[in-house]
């Protein structure tokens, strides 16, 4: 009756950005008909929200997968500093050669956040805006460590 | 398959606490939880089953009977209960949302009898939650107490 348990442990995060959808790579033309007003030169923002999800032993003299007190200052140190008030295109160096779609920047959060040492990174999920959100966990390969 | 979900919420309060620290390293390692007089929590639980839809019913299961599995498992032993006190379930661990998950994972398994319990997860607040749920592979270590 008893299946083996996994326990997880999922923290939302929230910053505030702006951005712009372009790419050098395609014509005037094509950077309209692909990004359309989101590709407005001036920029424009979002309130992100990153929901962090990691997984791993309950330690039994904690309770915790992962204890807040390591995870709030890991990411805010990795990801909501550098993110929030910012322009991501320009502030952002991995945003000088990609275009921050929300998959990019949702890939680039679960880069900086792989190395967290003291609970294995199992997902990112970011909320763009209320009605689109993205999700991460790897690719296969990663996932196999 | 299909995947139901029948949420619930109670109110409860609770504190970190572990005899084995000395008093520095409960400050250190619980921080504001480890206040003794306890604090409180509107806790959201979602129960999550999954199954083949009955094709008589159009049900994986009852969600009339889910719910009163839900209040008598969960609801009566936890709603405007303090967990370290008042639970037995939880004697002797820190009522973390994990271990939560993880207990009434265990209260509510044996009582699906239709379709199979597939998530428990437990919200402490808006922005934290601990999920329970089987490993995929269903291989041997059982993570998480009880």
């Amino acid at each position: 009756m008893s299946r083996s348990l996994k326990l997880s442990l999922t923290r939302r995060y929230h910053f505030a950005a702006s951005h712009r959808l372009y790419s050098a790579a395609f014509s005037q033309e094509e950077n309209q008909r692909l990004y359309g007003k989101c590709g407005n030169p001036y920029g424009h923002g979002h309130n992100y929200q990153v929901e962090v999800t990691v997984t791993g032993p309950v330690d039994p003299a904690t309770g915790m997968v992962a204890n807040l007190g390591e995870l709030d200052p890991f990411v805010a140190r990795e990801v909501v500093e550098p993110f929030d008030q910012k322009y991501l295109n320009e502030e952002v160096p991995e945003f000088r050669d990609q275009v921050p779609t929300t998959e990019n920047v949702c890939r680039e959060i679960y880069r900086r956040l792989r190395r967290f040492p003291s609970a294995r990174l199992e997902r990112v999920r970011i909320q763009e805006t209320s009605n689109n959100s993205v999700e991460f966990a790897g690719e296969p390969q990663e996932c196999a460590q | 398959m299909i995947r139901v979900t029948r949420r619930l919420e109670f109110s409860a309060a609770h504190f970190y606490h572990n005899p084995d620290f000395s008093a520095e390293e409960n400050r250190r390692i619980f921080g504001n939880c480890n206040n003794p007089y306890g604090h409180g929590h509107n806790y959201v639980l979602e129960v999550t089953v999954a199954g083949d839809p009955d094709p008589a019913t159009g049900m994986v299961l009852d969600l009339k009977e889910l719910k009163e599995i839900l209040n008598r498992e969960v609801a009566e032993r936890m709603d405007h209960r303090h967990l370290n006190y008042e639970v037995p379930e939880l004697r002797g661990k820190i009522p973390t949302c994990e271990n939560i998950a993880a207990v009434i994972w265990a209260l509510l398994e044996p009582k699906i009898t239709r379709g199979r319990l597939d998530r428990v997860r437990v919200y402490e607040s808006a922005d934290l939650f601990a999920d329970c749920m089987a490993e995929p592979n269903g291989t041997s270590r059982r993570e998480g107490g009880s």
